[in-house]
C-alpha cells in the first residue's frame, strides 16, 4: 500500500539533490573548518558561501546569519541570549500563548530565574492582536517573541504590524520564530522591524540538526554554549559543513519556487478545507483559506481540525492503516495526550482541544492525493462514529 | 511611491571638452554592467545625463547600485505623469508628501521642452506651486534657497516630475584616467586607497605579497575578499599574488634588522614596477599615510620611493586614521580588514625599525646582495599568480569551482 506523508510541519522529506550534495560533501570535506591547513580553509570557504547564499535568500547581510542546530536552539539562543546580554536589574519579556514549546518553555524557565513575563492571549482564530503587544510593553521590557506561522494551525501572525508598533520602542528586541514560515509565506527582514529570526532546515527540505538565527547588527547575544568561539563567539561548536551547505541549497530551492508553488498549495488547502467541512464530525481550527493573503491569513501547508469525543491517536492509527500519516497537535507534544495549549488559548474547550489532528503537506502532493485523503478520512470517521462515546 | 524612471546626472566629466562624449559612453557602459541583473531597464542618453526607465524594476535596487558608481554625481527618482494639468498637480503633491523629511520651504521649476504645451513654464510654476501650497499647511515658498526643488520637465511624450536628489559616489568614470597598480596588504588603509584611486577614474590592478607558510592561507583569502569588494565598485579587478617568502627571508637574514622593512618595501616596489610594465600601468597606488608607521615617515618614504621610477600615488597621505577607518566602513572593507590574519608586512618586524633610514647604506646593502637580489625579484615576478575577480564571483581559473557550484 502506498504511504502518504502528511506531516510536513513536523519534518519535510529531503530533496534528492540536497541529499546528494550532503553526501558528496561528507566524502570530500571532512576537515574542520577552523583548521589552518588548506582542507580547513576550503571547508571554511564553503561555509562562507552558504552563509552568503542564505543571507541572499533571506534578504539579510551575511554577517547577520548565525548557524545553529535547528529551530529549538535558534529560539533558545534568541531569547536567553538576549535576556542574559542585557544588564538590567529588572527584566520583562513578552510572548504569546500559542508559541512553539522551544519559546514557551524558555519563557517558563526564565520565569524561575526571576524574569518577568507576559503571555499574550489570542483571538478565536488564533491570532495575536498587535495592540496587545504594544500595550504590554513596559520600561524594563527586553524582548518580544512572536511566531510568524503557528505550527499547529498554520495561522499567520501580523508580524509586520507588530514590528511597526515596536519601532517606537527601541529598547525592545523583536524575535520572530519563522520555523514554519520560511519558504512558505512572505517575510521582509529589512522592512518589518524584526531583530531576530529563527529558521530550521528540516522544515524546508534540508537536513535535521541544522538551523539559523538571523541577528540584526547591534543585537549582541550572550552565547548558550561556551567553546571555540565559532560564529563570532555567538555559537561555539564545530561547523557541520555538509549540513550547512545542504541547508543553504534547500533554502534556495524553497525560496526560489515559493511564488510559483503558492497558488497550487493554497488550491490544495482550499480543497482540503472543503473536504473537512463536508464531514460534520470534524471541526476546523484556525483561519479559513479564503482569508489568506500571505501576510496575515493562513500558511498554505497546514490544516487543523478536531474530532471532539475521539482521542486523536485513535484517528492517527486508523488513518495510518489506510496509509495516511498525520499528527495530532505538534509532533513533539502529540504523545503527551494533553489538550493542545494552542487550541485552549484559542478558547476551545478541553474536548475539542484534546482531539485535534494536523494535516500538513508539501510539494509532492497532488490534487488526486487530496481526494484520496478525503475519501479515507470519510471512511475512518464513519468507522469511528459508532464508537464515539466509548472512547471518552 | 512607485517611480517610473531614474534621472542620472554625470559629474565632473561634463567639463571635459572634446572627450566628453567618449567618457560618457564609458560611464554608461559601466552603469549598464552594474545593473545587468535587472534586464527590463532601458537607457536613454541625454546631455550629461542618462534616463533609466524602470519598466517595473525596483527603484530601491537600482538606487542601491547607482550610489556606488564612479562618475555619477547625483540621481533622482522620477514619476512620469500625463500632460493634463490636474494629473501633474496631483502627482506633484503626492511626491512632496512622500518625502522622508518634511521640507519647510520649496520652489517649483518647470521646464517646457515641448513648446506646444498650452501653459508656459512661468504659468506652470504658479499653477503647480499654488496647488502644493494650498494642500500642505506648513510649507512656504523660497525661490533662493529652498529645502526642496520640485522639478517638472514637460516633454512631448510625458511630463517628468521629481524632487529628491540622491548623492552618488562622484569622481570620474572608471578607467578614464588610465591604470595603476595598487599595493593591497589586507590592512585597513590599502583598500581605501584603491577605492579613492578608482573614484578618480584610475583602473586598478591589485598586487599582494604573501609569504606562505609565514603568512596563512586565510591571509590570502582575506585579500581576495577585499579585492572582490573593490570589484563591486569596478565590475572586475585583477589581483596579482606575488610569492614573497624567499625574498623576505633572505632580506631578514641580511644582518640589518632595523632596515628590513625599508629593504622589503623597496623590493615590493621593484616587483610592482615590473608588473606595471607588463600590464601597461603608469602608477603605483599605496595606502601610505604620513607618519603612521616607521615605513611611512617622510624619511622612509624618501628612501623607499626612490626604488621605483613610476609615480607613487598616496591618496591617504594627509588623512587622519579615524577618517580612513570611517571611509573603510563606508565602502564595506573595514570588517574584512580587521580580521586577525598576519600579512607579510608584519612579519619579521624588528623591535626598532628605522624611521630615518640611510639611503646610502640601503643602496650599499642591495648592491652587496647584487645578482641574488635581481634573481629573487625575477623569480617573484615569474611566480606571480593572477586572479580575475568579478563583482558577482571569481572568474574560475580551474574547473574546481564548477563542481562546487552544484552544491549551492
Amino acid at each position: 500500500m502506498k504511504t502518504y506523508y502528511y506531516d510536513h510541519s513536523a519534518s519535510t522529506p529531503m530533496l534528492p539533490m540536497v541529499i546528494q550534495t550532503m553526501s558528496e560533501l561528507m566524502k570530500l570535506h571532512y576537515a574542520n573548518p577552523a583548521a589552518l591547513h588548506k582542507s580547513g580553509a576550503e571547508a571554511m570557504k564553503l561555509i562562507d558561501r552558504a552563509r552568503a547564499s542564505i543571507s541572499d535568500r533571506m534578504g539579510s547581510e551575511p554577517g547577520e546569519v548565525v548557524f545553529t542546530s535547528g529551530g529549538t536552539e535558534s529560539n533558545n539562543l534568541a531569547i536567553k541570549g538576549s535576556v542574559n546580554k542585557v544588564a538590567r536589574s529588572s527584566k520583562h519579556i513578552i510572548t504569546s500563548a500559542i508559541e512553539h514549546a522551544s519559546v514557551f518553555e524558555s519563557f517558563r524557565q526564565l520565569e524561575t530565574f526571576g524574569i518577568h513575563t507576559t503571555i499574550l492571549p489570542v483571538d478565536r482564530q488564533g491570532k495575536i492582536r498587535p495592540e496587545d503587544v504594544a500595550n504590554a510593553i513596559r520600561k524594563d521590557t527586553v524582548l518580544v517573541s512572536i511566531m510568524q506561522v503557528n505550527n499547529e494551525t498554520g495561522v499567520v501572525q501580523p508580524i509586520r504590524e507588530i514590528g511597526q508598533l515596536l519601532g517606537e520602542f527601541p529598547h525592545v528586541r523583536f524575535h520572530v520564530d519563522g520555523v514554519q514560515a520560511v519558504g512558505k509565506v512572505p517575510f521582509s527582514w529589512k522592512e518589518w522591524g524584526v531583530d531576530l529570526y529563527s529558521g530550521s532546515a528540516h522544515k524546508f527540505g534540508g537536513p535535521k540538526g541544522l538551523g539559523f538565527l538571523l541577528v540584526k547588527s547591534g543585537n549582541e547575544l550572550s552565547p548558550l554554549l561556551s567553546g571555540g568561539d565559532q560564529e563570532q563567539g555567538t555559537r561555539s561548536g564545530t561547523h557541520n559543513v555538509p549540513g550547512i551547505v545542504a541547508m543553504s541549497q534547500a533554502l534556495r530551492l524553497a525560496v526560489e519556487s515559493q511564488e510559483a508553488r503558492r497558488e497550487r498549495m493554497y488550491a490544495i488547502r482550499r480543497r482540503l478545507l472543503h473536504i473537512v467541512g463536508d464531514i460534520p464530525e470534524l471541526l476546523f481550527n484556525g483561519v479559513h483559506s479564503d482569508e489568506a493573503d500571505g501576510e496575515t491569513g493562513a500558511a498554505p501547508h497546514i490544516v487543523n481540525f478536531s474530532y471532539p469525543g475521539m482521542r486523536p491517536e485513535v484517528i492517527i492509527h486508523m488513518l495510518e492503516k489506510h496509509g495516511i500519516l498525520v499528527s495530532s497537535q505538534s509532533a513533539c507534544s502529540s504523545k503527551s495526550l494533553q489538550p493542545s495549549r494552542v487550541l485552549l488559548a484559542m478558547g476551545q474547550d478541553a474536548d475539542r482541544a484534546s482531539g485535534s489532528i494536523r494535516i500538513s503537506f508539501g510539494d509532492e502532493h497532488t490534487m488526486e492525493d487530496i481526494e484520496i485523503l478525503g475519501d479515507r478520512l470519510k471512511r475512518v470517521v464513519a468507522e469511528l462514529k459508532p464508537l464515539e462515546r466509548n472512547s471518552k | 511611491m512607485k517611480y517610473d524612471l531614474v534621472l542620472v546626472r554625470f559629474g565632473e566629466i561634463t567639463i571635459k571638452g572634446r572627450n566628453r562624449n567618449r567618457f560618457e559612453a564609458m560611464l554608461l557602459t559601466r552603469i549598464k554592467s552594474a545593473l545587468k541583473a535587472m534586464p527590463k531597464l532601458e537607457y536613454v542618453r541625454g546631455y550629461a545625463r542618462v534616463y533609466i526607465h524602470l519598466n517595473g524594476e525596483s527603484y530601491e535596487q537600482v538606487s542601491d547600485r547607482l550610489k556606488d558608481i564612479f562618475g555619477i554625481q547625483t540621481y533622482s527618482p522620477v514619476i512620469s505623469s500625463k500632460h493634463d494639468l490636474e494629473a501633474i498637480r496631483e502627482t506633484s503633491l503626492q511626491m512632496m508628501r512622500s518625502l522622508k523629511t518634511e521640507p519647510k520651504t520649496f520652489k517649483v521649476s518647470v521646464k517646457r521642452g515641448w513648446k506646444q504645451y498650452p501653459h508656459d513654464s512661468i504659468e506652470m510654476n504658479h499653477l503647480v506651486g499654488a496647488h502644493v501650497l494650498r494642500n500642505t499647511p506648513d510649507l512656504k515658498v523660497d525661490v533662493r534657497a529652498p529645502d526642496v526643488e520640485l522639478k517638472i520637465d514637460i516633454q512631448h511624450e510625458s511630463a517628468y516630475i521629481y524632487c529628491e536628489v540622491e548623492k552618488a559616489a562622484g569622481g570620474f568614470p572608471l578607467g578614464m584616467n588610465g591604470k595603476g597598480m595598487l599595493l593591497l596588504s589586507g590592512g585597513i588603509d590599502s583598500p581605501v586607497a584603491g577605492w579613492m584611486a578608482m573614484r578618480k577614474g584610475l583602473k586598478i590592478e591589485a598586487v599582494h605579497f604573501h609569504s606562505y607558510p609565514f603568512t596563512s592561507e586565510q591571509a590570502k583569502e582575506k585579500v581576495i575578499t577585499l579585492a572582490k569588494r573593490l570589484a563591486y565598485y569596478s565590475g572586475k579587478i585583477k589581483l596579482h599574488l606575488v610569492p614573497f617568502t624567499e625574498l623576505q627571508t633572505k632580506l631578514a637574514q641580511s644582518g640589518h634588522d632595523s632596515l628590513i622593512i625599508t629593504l622589503m618595501r623597496r623590493s615590493m616596489l621593484k616587483i610592482t614596477e615590473r608588473l606595471a610594465e607588463e600590464n601597461g600601468a603608469l602608477a603605483i597606488v599605496t595606502g601610505d599615510s604620513l607618519g603612521q608607521v616607521a615605513s611611512q615617515t617622510l624619511g622612509s618614504m624618501n628612501v623607499i620611493g626612490r626604488s621605483s621610477s613610476l609615480p607613487l600615488l598616496r591618496p591617504l597621505v594627509m588623512m587622519d586614521k579615524q577618517d580612513i577607518i570611517d571611509c573603510a566602513e563606508r565602502i564595506g572593507t573595514f570588517q574584512t580588514s580587521i580580521l586577525p590574519f598576519e600579512d607579510c608586512c608584519t612579519l619579521f618586524v624588528p623591535k626598532s625599525p628605522a624611521t630615518q633610514p640611510n639611503l646610502t647604506l640601503v643602496e650599499r646593502i642591495e648592491a652587496h646582495m647584487g645578482e641574488e637580489l635581481e634573481r629573487l625579484i625575477d623569480e617573484a615576478v615569474q611566480g606571480t599568480e593572477v586572479l580575475v575577480l568579478r563583482e558577482d564571483g571569481v572568474e574560475a581559473p580551474a574547473g574546481e569551482s564548477k563542481e562546487e557550484d552544484a552544491w549551492f
